[in-house]
């Protein structure tokens, strides 16, 4: 009886998907960066999650002379998540908070982020699996509402 | 029973009749465009980390076949991810999206392979063609037309060795390019140099026994380095601090992995985070490829478990696979074994 449910639940997966795995994501969004970066902060409260901090790269750089546009790479979480992930799977601290980083490219602004896909065959646990696939989806959905966003 | 067969096979009738409606209607190349290859080349075409493709003479020059060869193989090693999962519509899609960008029409070429003398053509392509494709034709370092940084070309030089470019182009592209140049580029065209037709040839003879790149061999790693500590907390952070100072690098910041998530002297103390930075080699790497901010500034983590103190952190060799850019293989390497050194010298 429950294999039935296995199969139609294979059989949907594969006729109604294409995604496959991807290592970054990254979009172009056609607003200047300060209005990308508010859409950014905005998409990534609208899914839930924490803003920590934002890293100002670009600061860095030009203070010790370095000639760059701006760059920056926004830390978000779930403070639920980085509490019990960050206790239980001590490995994969160095990968929390998740981010994305946002820079000027002229007029326009890209943002990028790392899939989890290179992180699964060392984390094999399958709720920590289930966790990849939702921060996935999630920086997806972030990325590409930033992406749409006017 | 009935009633779960009935389900299912409505299910699967429903998700057939979808699947069949979506082929059915013309995927919108335009919209393909800007979610799989803006962020890249630029949501006209005029390039970013990817090389533009909106240039009259690439259009002109640049078959179906050939773009469709390169959403299908991408460019391993050069930033180009291959495309396997765009069905062939939607690719097609895409392509004539590219093509609107120019009145020439697709060129069709055949695939006979060009009888050149790949002796002489290695000596013309030394001669004229090394000093910006490189000696083996791995093409221009760092990304793309300015990105952010400043570049010195407009465009960088694509790399001919490269697998993904050798099983896309044909022989015939690979000489009509040659005779028109690439106006927008430092590419002219090869009878601008005092070159002829038969020297287009041996040139095209002598690219396709480049040398492909050696460097494109990946191997997979742990992602992260971690080293326990004999010592204790405090001394053992007073040690990391020690270590990443002696390298030149500069402390922006130390934090607890929680800060900003609990209140404010309710964080885990004992996970604690030290962020550090080297300006000179963060421009170095931002100049190679402006992505690999993702992975930066450098940290550190120091945090007590059930075995005792220990440090982690990221392994950037096995994060250079992520952006597909050879180039960038040094540098990760070379973070890697600053962060050994560091955390060798602090857990001593």
């Amino acid at each position: 009886m429950r294999s039935w449910r296995i199969w139609l639940a294979a059989i949907l997966l594969i006729l109604t998907t294409s995604a496959i795995a991807q290592d970054l994501y990254m979009v172009r969004s056609g607003m200047a960066f300060p209005e990308a970066m508010v859409a950014l902060q905005k998409a990534i409260r609208e899914q839930g999650y924490t803003l920590s901090r934002v890293q100002r790269v670009d600061l860095g750089l030009k203070s010790f002379g370095f000639k760059t546009d701006r760059y920056r790479v926004v830390f978000f979480g779930k403070p639920a998540e980085i509490e019990q992930l960050g206790n239980k799977y001590r490995d994969l601290v160095p990968y929390l908070p998740l981010k994305i980083a946002i820079f000027a490219e002229g007029d326009e602004t890209l943002l990028l982020a790392s899939s989890f896909h290179h992180l699964r065959p060392f984390f094999k646990q399958p709720a920590l699996g289930k966790q990849f696939d939702t921060w996935e989806k999630d920086i997806q959905r972030i990325l590409e509402q930033v992406r749409l966003a006017d | 029973m009935n009633r779960r067969i009935r389900f299912f096979c409505a299910a699967l009738l429903w998700a057939v009749a979808s699947t069949a409606s979506a082929q059915g209607v013309r995927p919108d190349g335009e919209a393909l465009y800007q979610q799989n290859c803006a962020a890249c080349h630029g949501s006209d075409g005029a390039g970013g980390v990817g090389v533009p493709l909106n240039l009259p003479d690439f259009l002109a020059v640049a078959s179906d076949r050939y773009l469709r060869n390169t959403l299908r193989h991408g460019r391993p090693g050069r930033v180009m991810p291959a495309f396997p999962s765009l069905t062939d519509e939607q690719a097609d899609a895409i392509i004539r999206t590219i093509r609107g960008w120019s009145d020439a029409p697709a060129p069709v070429y055949d695939s006979v392979r060009l009888k050149g003398d790949a002796r002489r053509g290695k000596q013309l392509f030394t001669e004229h063609c090394a000093a910006c494709h490189g000696d083996h034709g791995q093409g221009g370092a760092g990304t793309g037309v300015t990105f952010s940084r400043p570049r010195e070309a407009p465009i960088m030089a694509p790399a001919l060795n490269n697998p993904g470019f050798q099983q896309s182009v044909s022989d015939a592209m690979l000489k009509a390019t040659l005779l028109r140049g690439r106006r927008g580029t430092p590419m002219s065209p090869i009878t601008a140099l005092g070159l002829t037709e038969s020297d287009a040839d041996d040139l095209v003879a002598w690219l396709r026994k480049l040398p492909p790149d050696e460097r494109l061999a990946r191997t997979s790693q742990s992602p992260i380095i971690r080293m326990e500590s004999p010592y204790g907390f405090e001394e053992t952070l007073d040690n990391l601090k020690k270590a990443v100072t002696a390298r030149n690098f500069h402390i922006i910041r130390e934090q607890t992995l929680d800060s900003g998530y609990v209140k404010a002297g309710k964080e885990n103390k004992r996970q604690y985070i030290v962020y550090f930075c080297s300006f000179s080699f963060l421009n170095e790497a931002l100049s190679v490829d402006p992505r690999v901010g993702l992975f930066l500034p450098c940290r550190v983590t120091l945090q007590e478990t059930d075995k005792g103190i220990e440090l982690v952190t990221i392994n950037p060799e096995s994060l250079s696979h992520l952006f597909n850019n050879s180039e960038l293989d040094k540098y990760c390497a070379r973070m890697h074994r600053l962060y050994s050194e560091i955390l060798e010298e602090a857990t001593l």
